[in-house]
């Protein structure tokens, strides 16, 4: 019990009640249960993002393609909606998660057998995504009027009181948590952030766990992809532009380790709500905008500085114990 | 020609200029070329059909819709190359770098060429005359007229911007601020910024309702954010009670003009840019007027242009875009 009060989890639990504690003095209304609703819906698309982002950050590895990958993928749905109006939402969404997760492959396969450097890889390929989006659409928006009312209005159809894009975020959520600690899978991602030498030694395939974390945050994007472009109804080039750096933020809030291995799902969870809550919380407390962006930074930056003091922290028990236990012995 | 215009009122230099054309329709039309940023571009398509309509006006008038296959300033400079070439009378580009053009216009103005700038603007140098589509004071004043037009009982209006640096809206914003006293009852509750993404943008219009659950009205003077503002309206279930307006393309207004989140949004119409690019043109080319600071020259059915010290002018108001029209240009633009 001492040790879960002590984790990351329950401070970042705590840090989030304090925020909406210190919102609501100032806006009473942010925290009835209506808004925060809305405020989970309008978190989900960066949640479903930063859990495909930890898993491939638990490898020791970092997507920054997954911004572009979803900007590609939501063209492709609205470009495909605006000529075959008839096309079903089911078909839309099926195909938003298979084309994602080529993409995702693709990176993964870089990783894998050329074995090039996955931020170097992940910059070229979010790049070469932007570049396509431009091909395909000749730089043209594709706009509310164009799409169908289907397409758009799946995400934020309700469904037993949540918008069907909250429901994403929940189930995303619940699959890569039990993913994570019940697959063979799922605890291969941490034994190759880990360690990867020992990882080999236990018969784990790095560069093939690896290209499966890659084949899974580009999955997630792919279908982040669609409900992004329904959400706001209008697909261009730059929809969802530096949102990477965002998901990669939610994941080091929530503390997982930029050194890979160590994390938890339920970290990222909270990650990403704490950075959903501020971005939602910013515009009706009444702060001038030109204070927005430097609280978001700080806000980084203090959860950061927590983690790595965390991480410092427990290596010296660690080391002291164990020179206690040899002075005893 | 000063001392012409001296002497010669307004109607007579008119019959002069009518007479001159019907003397050069004998001979070789006026051939001016209508250069543009890139070709295929819909705005651009607009502004030929506009050119088009002028030179049917005007009669000896031949135009040539011309511009590189992409938005670079080489590109263009070609192009205009090969209109000297061609010994064209003049020339109205719309340009894709201010000063590297210059060099090129400048030898075309010294083989007698007119050459006039409209939409994107040359360095005076390079150019007799610029066409800006509107001026920053008709925008200011446009963007809460719109806004005022549908609250005859005033009301709570906010507006929502691109980034805090963006010089265009905060030039706007200041203008219109400017001018809010001739609009009673109308109050400005305050100014947030969506940084030209549609989610900060999305999420700064649903903040903005949620501070102010009285609002009327939310001015975007930006096409990122116009079109997020409406879709926040939209999901909040406001239509009809808070009206999104400002500055917008009409491909990208038309669902929520369909929707009823915004009643009207304005933006500079094309056609009637390339048609008094057409006009301005016209007139330079057959001396009719000079392009002399202050001057006003006559542009056909939109009125005549003004050129301050720079040798440049606002053509317009903003043109307004509604139900009533937004079908006819949703496709173009």
């Amino acid at each position: 019990m001492m040790t879960f009060l002590k984790s990351r989890e329950a401070m970042l639990g705590a840090a989030i009640l304090l925020l909406l504690f210190l919102i609501a003095s100032r806006f009473p209304a942010f925290v009835a249960p209506a808004n925060l609703v809305r405020v989970f819906t309008d978190t989900s698309p960066l949640l479903i993002l930063a859990l495909g982002q930890t898993v491939v950050i638990l490898t020791r590895c970092i997507d920054l393609s997954v911004a572009a990958n979803l900007a590609l993928t939501g063209m492709v749905c609205a470009m495909l909606n605006a000529a075959m109006p008839g096309l079903p939402v089911a078909a839309i969404l099926l195909l938003a998660v298979a084309l994602g997760a080529f993409m995702g492959a693709l990176n993964g396969l870089l990783v894998w057998k050329l074995a090039i450097p996955s931020i170097v890889v992940t910059l070229g390929t979010m790049t070469i995504f932007r570049g396509i989006i431009f091909l395909i659409s000749d730089g043209a928006w594709v706009n509310a009027h164009e799409m169908s009312a289907s397409f758009t209005g799946f995400p934020r159809s309700t469904v037993l009181g949540l918008p069907v894009l909250a429901w994403f975020g929940l189930l995303v959520a619940v699959l890569v948590a039990v993913m994570i600690a019940r697959t063979p899978l799922g605890r291969a991602f941490y034994a190759v952030g880990g360690n990867p030498h020992a990882a080999i030694y236990t018969g784990i395939d790095v560069g093939k766990t690896q290209f499966w974390a890659f084949t899974l945050s580009g999955a997630l994007a792919g279908l982040t992809g669609y409900l992004w472009v329904a959400r706001y109804a209008v697909a261009y080039v730059d929809i969802a532009g530096g949102f990477e750096l965002e998901v990669v933020a939610a994941c080091v809030i929530g503390g997982i380790s930029i050194a890979g291995g160590a994390g938890t799902i339920l970290g990222t969870i909270l990650g990403a709500l704490f950075l959903g809550i501020v971005k939602n919380a910013l515009p009706v407390v009444d702060i001038s905008p030109f204070w927005q962006m430097a609280i978001s930074g700080t806000a980084i930056i203090v959860a950061v500085t927590l983690n790595v003091r965390n991480a410092r922290a427990k290596g010296r028990i660690i080391l002291r114990s164990a020179q206690a236990e040899g002075a005893t012995a | 020609m000063t001392l012409t215009r001296r002497l010669f009122g307004g109607a007579a230099m008119a019959a002069a200029l009518l007479a001159g054309g019907a003397a050069q329709a004998q001979e070789d039309p006026i051939r001016i070329a209508l250069v543009v940023k890139a070709l295929g571009i819909g705005f651009f398509e607009a502004a030929a059909k506009g050119a088009e309509e002028a030179a049917e006006e005007l009669g000896n008038v031949e135009v040539i819709y011309t511009g590189p296959t992409d938005t670079t300033a080489e590109g263009q400079i070609e192009v205009i190359n090969s209109l000297i070439a061609q010994q064209v009378d003049a020339i109205a580009v719309s340009a894709n770098d201010t000063d590297a053009l210059v060099p090129a216009l400048k030898k075309a103005m010294q083989r007698g060429i007119t050459v006039i700038s409209w939409d994107s603007g040359v360095a005076p140098e390079g150019r007799q005359l610029h066409l800006n589509p509107s001026s920053n004071p008709l925008i200011g004043n446009m963007i809460i007229k719109m806004a005022a037009d549908e609250l005859p009982e005033g009301g709570k209006v906010a507006v929502l911007s691109a980034t805090t640096t963006s010089t265009n809206q905060n030039i706007w914003i200041e203008e219109m601020n400017k001018v809010l006293g001739d609009y009673e009852g109308i109050e400005v509750v305050g100014t947030v910024y969506g940084d030209d993404l549609a989610d900060k943008s999305y999420r700064e219009a649903t903040g903005l309702m949620q501070t102010y659950p009285d609002l009327d009205a939310i001015i975007a003077p930006t096409s990122v954010g116009i079109v997020a503002a409406a879709r926040a309206v939209e999901d909040a279930g406001k239509i009809g009670e808070v009206n999104v307006t400002g500055l917008g393309l009409p491909s990208e207004m038309a669902g929520a003009i369909a929707s009823g989140a915004s009643k009207s949004f304005a933006i500079w119409n094309p056609i009637d840019l390339g048609y008094s690019a057409t006009y301005l043109a016209y007139q330079l080319a057959t001396e009719a007027a000079e392009a002399a600071p202050g001057a006003s020259i006559p542009m056909g059915r939109m009125g005549t242009l003004t050129l301050d010290e720079n040798a440049e002018g606002a053509m317009a108001d903003p043109f307004v875009y509604d139900a009533s029209n937004i079908d006819a240009f949703k496709d173009i633009f």
